[in-house]
């Protein structure tokens, strides 16, 4: 991967507490059974009795709420990642206005990233998702129709990714917080579609016009996308655990 | 199902939580009619119910939560209503907009009405001359006034929604989800109306209308304390005012508060010297949730009803 899709260094996420997502014996063999080039990996890892770093491409999530937030996290993090890039100095296809509200909107998704890591890191400690680095199409960053229309897709899928997710919680609380972080996502992705076609903010693509509710989707779904943006050969996150 | 596990569980976020099953009974019998509780009884979903309601502490019943929604859906949908009636709105797309969210505020009534049916409940009912409305005699004169109500009823559905939502955590149809699918497009609604009036999607100190209500912390000492509510031809309880623990307005910059963990302060809590956030974005990164009493108090919406 070319490193202009990376993110800057002054806007990515410092290094969690660690890189490597502790493996369980049970998640391991959860594994195991995914796909057989990668039950070879993880029988090497198992023939070493290791713990901790099972070498499979395969990250999960992890169980209970825990794992809930580090769904959040990940979304976060592409969203971040992706603005990041959206916003940085040399580009040039977005107004001076529009590419200050947008400023806004990178940091605020920083902020739910490095937010919620702090908030996984404080009540489940070694339990965070690891750090992602995610691919972007550098064509993406040049075309306005096509930078917008990517930024739509992620707000988009923000949304309905914590719509779905707020049922998976055990403890209230989070959905709470939760709730505080989906309306902002709500009011990004309606400002990112009115700038693409005037008065999309709640179109029959995403909102129901019979029922007038917006779109929720399961995290086997959202993450199916998300995969898409991360280099198969390193991570795939995998949601199989999810609030259990 | 392991009952063992979920015992498991409940005791990990909550060690009182055995003491608490002695509310099972009353628990059992919010969750609507005879047949759903026999099906409930049987899932994972009653367990999950029972657990929430125990923990959350609450009298309140999915229907309860669903009236307090359905009584501020009735009011922007007659808002709307009248809205349009005045004939200011410019033809065009602030015609097209004002419309379509008149229409997410119809279906969000036919809604709600019909969940609150689907538990067996009496659901808060409004007309344009009887019910739960809104008071006539407080629509502006001008259409950018008018449009600045809106705005102001519609960020005050989004805190709205955000306090309730988690009592809905276990209730039966997935209410959970749909309170959630309904909140984001009132967020939508919220951020398109503002951008018609020139205002960032978000609440911000830089907005023209800042410092009114709808975007403060608390309501003042005077306020009710009553925990039912009798509107629309039906009554309806609301969780208890809790005095001591006000609503944060929006311009809050600590989040994250559970129990006894503390809240983080977004423009601290990285570690960065200076601070990588400032308070402005930490405070538009969040949006903040009211207590009912707040919202239906007549410093809010609840002087907008007829």
């Amino acid at each position: 991967m070319p490193d202009t899709l990376r993110p800057t260094d002054s806007e990515s996420p410092r290094p969690a507490q660690s890189l490597h997502t502790p493996i369980k014996r049970r998640s391991f063999f959860m594994y195991a059974g995914a796909t057989a080039g990668v039950t070879a990996l993880a029988l090497a890892g198992c023939s070493k009795e290791s713990e901790t770093t099972a070498p499979s491409i395969n990250v999960s999530l992890g169980f209970g709420d825990a794992s809930v937030l580090n769904y959040a996290y990940a979304l976060e993090q592409l969203e971040a990642a992706f603005y990041a890039k959206a916003v940085a100095a040399t580009t040039t296809v977005l107004s001076t206005a529009e590419k200050a509200v947008l400023t806004n909107v990178a940091t605020h998704e920083a902020i739910h990233r490095d937010f919620l890591q702090a908030a996984i890191n404080r009540d489940f400690p070694g339990q965070l998702l690891q750090t992602l680095t995610f691919k972007f199409d550098d064509a993406t960053f040049t075309d306005r129709t096509r930078l917008l229309t990517a930024a739509k897709t992620f707000e988009d899928l923000g949304v309905a990714a914590y719509n779905g997710a707020g049922k998976l919680f055990k403890v209230p609380a989070y959905v709470s917080i939760a709730g505080q972080i989906v309306s902002v996502e709500a009011r990004h992705a309606a400002y990112v579609r009115d700038l693409l076609t005037s008065g999309s903010f709640a179109a029959i693509d995403q909102v129901d016009a019979t029922t007038g509710l917006d779109k929720q989707m399961a995290p086997a779904d959202v993450i199916k996308i998300v995969n898409t943006y991360l280099d198969a050969t390193v991570v795939q996150l995998d949601v199989s655990t999810i609030g259990q | 199902m392991n009952l063992f596990n979920i015992i498991e569980h409940l005791a990990e976020v909550d060690s009182d939580v055995l003491g608490r099953f002695d509310s099972r009974r009353a628990v059992f019998n919010s969750l609507g009619s005879v047949a759903k509780r026999a099906a409930l009884a049987t899932s994972p979903l009653f367990l999950g119910a029972l657990f929430q309601k125990a923990y959350a502490g609450t009298t309140s019943t999915p229907i309860d939560v669903l009236n307090y929604a359905l009584t501020l859906e009735l009011l922007e949908a007659d808002f709307y209503r009248q809205f349009i009636a005045a004939r200011q709105i410019p033809s065009g797309a602030d015609d097209t907009a004002i419309r379509l969210i008149k229409s997410h505020e119809d279906a969000h009534v036919t809604a709600l009405t019909a969940a609150i049916r689907a538990l067996s409940g009496t659901p808060v009912a409004g007309t344009a001359t009887t019910g739960i409305r809104f008071n006539a005699s407080l629509l502006p004169a001008s259409y950018a006034d008018q449009l600045k109500l809106a705005q102001l009823l519609e960020d005050t559905g989004v805190r709205a929604y955000k306090g309730r939502a988690a009592e809905l955590l276990g209730a039966p149809n997935d209410l959970l989800t749909v309170a959630l699918q309904i909140h984001s497009v009132e967020a939508r609604h919220a951020a398109h109306i503002r951008s018609m009036r020139n205002q960032l999607p978000w609440p911000n100190a830089a907005d023209d209308v800042a410092t009114d209500t709808t975007y403060t912390g608390g309501v003042p000492n005077t306020s009710t304390t009553s925990t039912v509510v009798t509107l629309g031809g039906t009554t309806y309880g609301i969780p208890a005012y809790e005095r001591t623990k006000p609503s944060m307005a929006e311009s809050n910059i600590n989040q994250g508060a559970i129990g006894t963990k503390a809240a983080l302060p977004i423009t601290t809590a990285f570690g960065d010297t200076p601070p990588k956030y400032s308070a402005d974005d930490a405070a538009a990164a969040f949006d903040e949730a009211l207590q009912p009493a707040e919202v239906l108090d007549a410093s809010r919406a609840g002087r907008l009803l007829a």
